[in-house]
């Protein structure tokens, strides 16, 4: 039934991690660690590497490009990829180019996902006000439709300069990267990710997994309405493997908690309990928190049951340190990966 | 009125789907509207809340015992009041600057966002409730009236008249109302405030707000 490959990821915000002291190590390091994780994830068998945008102190990271060239330079199987750009508070013509220059480096393997994300640093940053969200996002998205057709642009609208027969390089070799929607739970961008032919990544954080299968059906649903021939369904969600339950269940929860508080404390709203997080890592919540064996159970059955044929685990947790990520990835790699292609595979399909 | 038996959702976004949905389950006949023509939002309704009407606004709120605010909070200055006066109209909006950016007219920290929507829509009678917990819980997080793990949320009202429909409404939905006497009150539901985000049972909800009521 499924018509498209089966491609297993990893995503990243770029958090600041501590050394073994609990000391928070720099920007400039984690950033650098952040290509070693790329890189290892290549070897191990990962299928793809997303860098999410953040502009914050704890996630210094807002030239992902930038760091998935450094990637790209060192790998040549591993696709790199954006989780997300926040085309709204960018240039579409910047953002199409500077992926456009990583497709070329890389042999084209980049890919963008484009959305709003969790943080929302960059209105501030780039003067741009939230109460304009979605005209920015509908209109960036259009204009970055049309770029990925190729050839000269004729573009107006209100959020950037007029382009008239515009020449926009460089050329793709091999057609234009692919290109998802991200999105949190907003069916209006589900209708326009349809609309404009981008594959739909559910970003799913919080809560059972499973209220999102009407998306997909929503979403295969438009496709068809608009006369476009069906498209990918992925799944982006927060995780940690280590060798077993307990050990990446003490890993992880210290550092999730840590980072809750803080959110919690700038945005209001209040602190998760232990409670909270064992149902979250259990079978209906939204994390992927275990040994290889349990992370890959849930990720065969949620893919199975939202019918998506992508899975982006987003490793790390503000602080875990960069040892235990290298580790996560390494397990994902070679144990989970194969083992979800194998859940899947199987003529029964897993049951939740 | 004696209950209410016809509910308008107004808000075709990330919440009004989801409260669409409680409601119906709940047998509420539901109408769901949102800024535009509905057949806009047709195949949305047809796959995200079966059994909901999509309509006008207008036409919505005509047929509607209880009017559902579920718009983003920057949409509401220009929000035409006269759309619904004389409604019941539960206010689940949220001035959430961190997430959703600062709205001029929810500036004022004298008052709660609820009093400001309450005082712009003067012809109508405005009650608070919803706000407080994720769209992504509200389905989930439901539980039948004798269930030890219900959890509650707070109502709040000028009108307790008003409060005491809007109580019920929440009850059939799958949880404990707890109410609290004014919409000035109703600050404590919001972001910041003791109960945003925070899965309580009436106890320890009642004791959060300092009210005290018998179930
Ligand atoms: N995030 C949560 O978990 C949560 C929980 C409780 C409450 N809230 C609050 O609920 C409110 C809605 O949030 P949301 O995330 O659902 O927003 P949203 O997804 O942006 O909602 C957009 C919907 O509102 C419609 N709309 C806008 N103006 C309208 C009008 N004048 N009349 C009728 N429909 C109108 C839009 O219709 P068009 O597409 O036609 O413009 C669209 O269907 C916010 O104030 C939020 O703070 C959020």
């Amino acid at each position: 039934m499924t018509t498209f490959p089966l491609v297993l990821g990893l995503d990243t915000f770029g958090d600041t991690t501590d050394d073994a002291q609990g000391r928070p190590l720099s920007h400039a390091q984690s950033i650098r660690d952040v290509v070693e994780q790329g890189v290892l994830a290549d070897h191990v068998g990962v299928d793809h590497i997303g860098i999410g945008e953040h502009h914050t102190p704890d996630m210094p990271m807002p030239a992902a490009d930038v760091v998935l060239s450094a990637i790209a330079a060192r790998t040549s199987r591993i696709r790199l990829g954006s989780a997300v750009t926040v085309l709204s508070s960018d240039d579409p013509v910047r953002v199409f180019q500077r992926f456009s220059t990583l497709n070329a480096i890389s042999g084209g393997r980049a890919e963008v996902i484009l959305g709003r994300g969790s943080s929302v640093d960059s209105f501030p940053l780039f003067g741009y006000d939230l109460a304009d969200y979605e005209d920015l996002f509908e209109e960036k998205t259009a204009l970055f439709a049309e770029l990925l057709k190729g050839g000269p642009v004729t573009w107006q609208g209100k959020t950037r300069a007029a382009l008239y027969e515009q020449d926009v390089v460089p050329y793709a070799e091999n057609g234009a990267f692919p290109v998802w929607i991200g999105v949190g739970g907003s069916p209006q961008s589900v209708i326009r990710a349809a609309r404009h032919g981008m594959s739909l990544m559910l970003a799913i954080i919080g809560g059972d997994p499973a209220r999102f299968t009407p998306f997909s059906d929503l979403f295969q649903k438009a496709l068809q309405r608009f006369g476009r021939d069906p498209l990918p369904v992925g799944v982006h969600a927060p995780g940690h493997v280590a060798a077993t339950d307990e050990q990446a269940r003490a890993e992880f929860w210290p550092y999730y908690l840590k980072v809750l508080r803080h959110y919690s404390r700038i945005r209001g709203f209040a602190v998760p309990n232990e409670a909270s997080f064992r149902r979250e890592i259990g079978p209906h919540g939204a994390l992927y928190v275990g040994s290889p064996e349990t992370v890959a159970q849930k990720i065969a059955v949620n893919m199975t049951r939202l019918g998506a044929t992508r899975f982006d685990l987003k490793y790390g947790m503000g602080g875990l340190a960069h040892e235990k990520l290298m580790t996560s990835i390494e397990l994902y790699g070679s144990q989970v990966i194969p083992r979800v292609r194998d859940l899947m595979a199987s003529p029964e399909a897993p049951e939740a | 009125m004696m209950s209410i038996e016809r509910i308008a959702v107004l808000g075709a976004g990330h919440v009004g789907p989801a409260i669409a949905r409680v409601a119906i389950d709940a047998g509420y006949e539901v109408a769901i509207a949102a800024s535009g023509d509905p057949a806009d939002i047709e195949l949305i309704t047809g796959v995200l809340v079966p059994g909901a009407t999509p309509l006008w606004a207008a036409d919505a709120v005509a047929g509607a015992d209880l009017v559902v605010l579920a718009i983003p909070l920057h949409r509401f200055p220009v929000f035409d009041p006269a759309l619904v006066a004389g409604r019941l109209v539960v206010d689940v909006m949220n001035h959430w600057a961190p997430i959703d950016g600062h709205v001029a007219m929810f500036e004022d920290p004298a008052y709660g966002s609820s009093e400001i929507v309450a005082r712009r829509l003067a012809g109508a009678t405005v009650v608070k409730t919803l706000n407080h917990l994720g769209y992504h819980e509200l389905e989930d997080d439901r539980r039948p009236a004798d269930a030890a793990d219900r959890r509650a949320l707070g109502v709040a009202a000028d009108d307790p008249a008003a409060a005491a429909l809007v109580a019920e409404v929440v009850e059939r939905i799958g949880y404990d109302a707890v109410r609290l006497p004014s919409l000035r009150a109703g600050r404590l539901l919001q972001p910041g405030g003791p109960v945003f985000g925070a899965a309580l049972e009436r106890a320890a909800f009642e004791d959060a707000v300092g009210v005290r009521q018998a179930a």
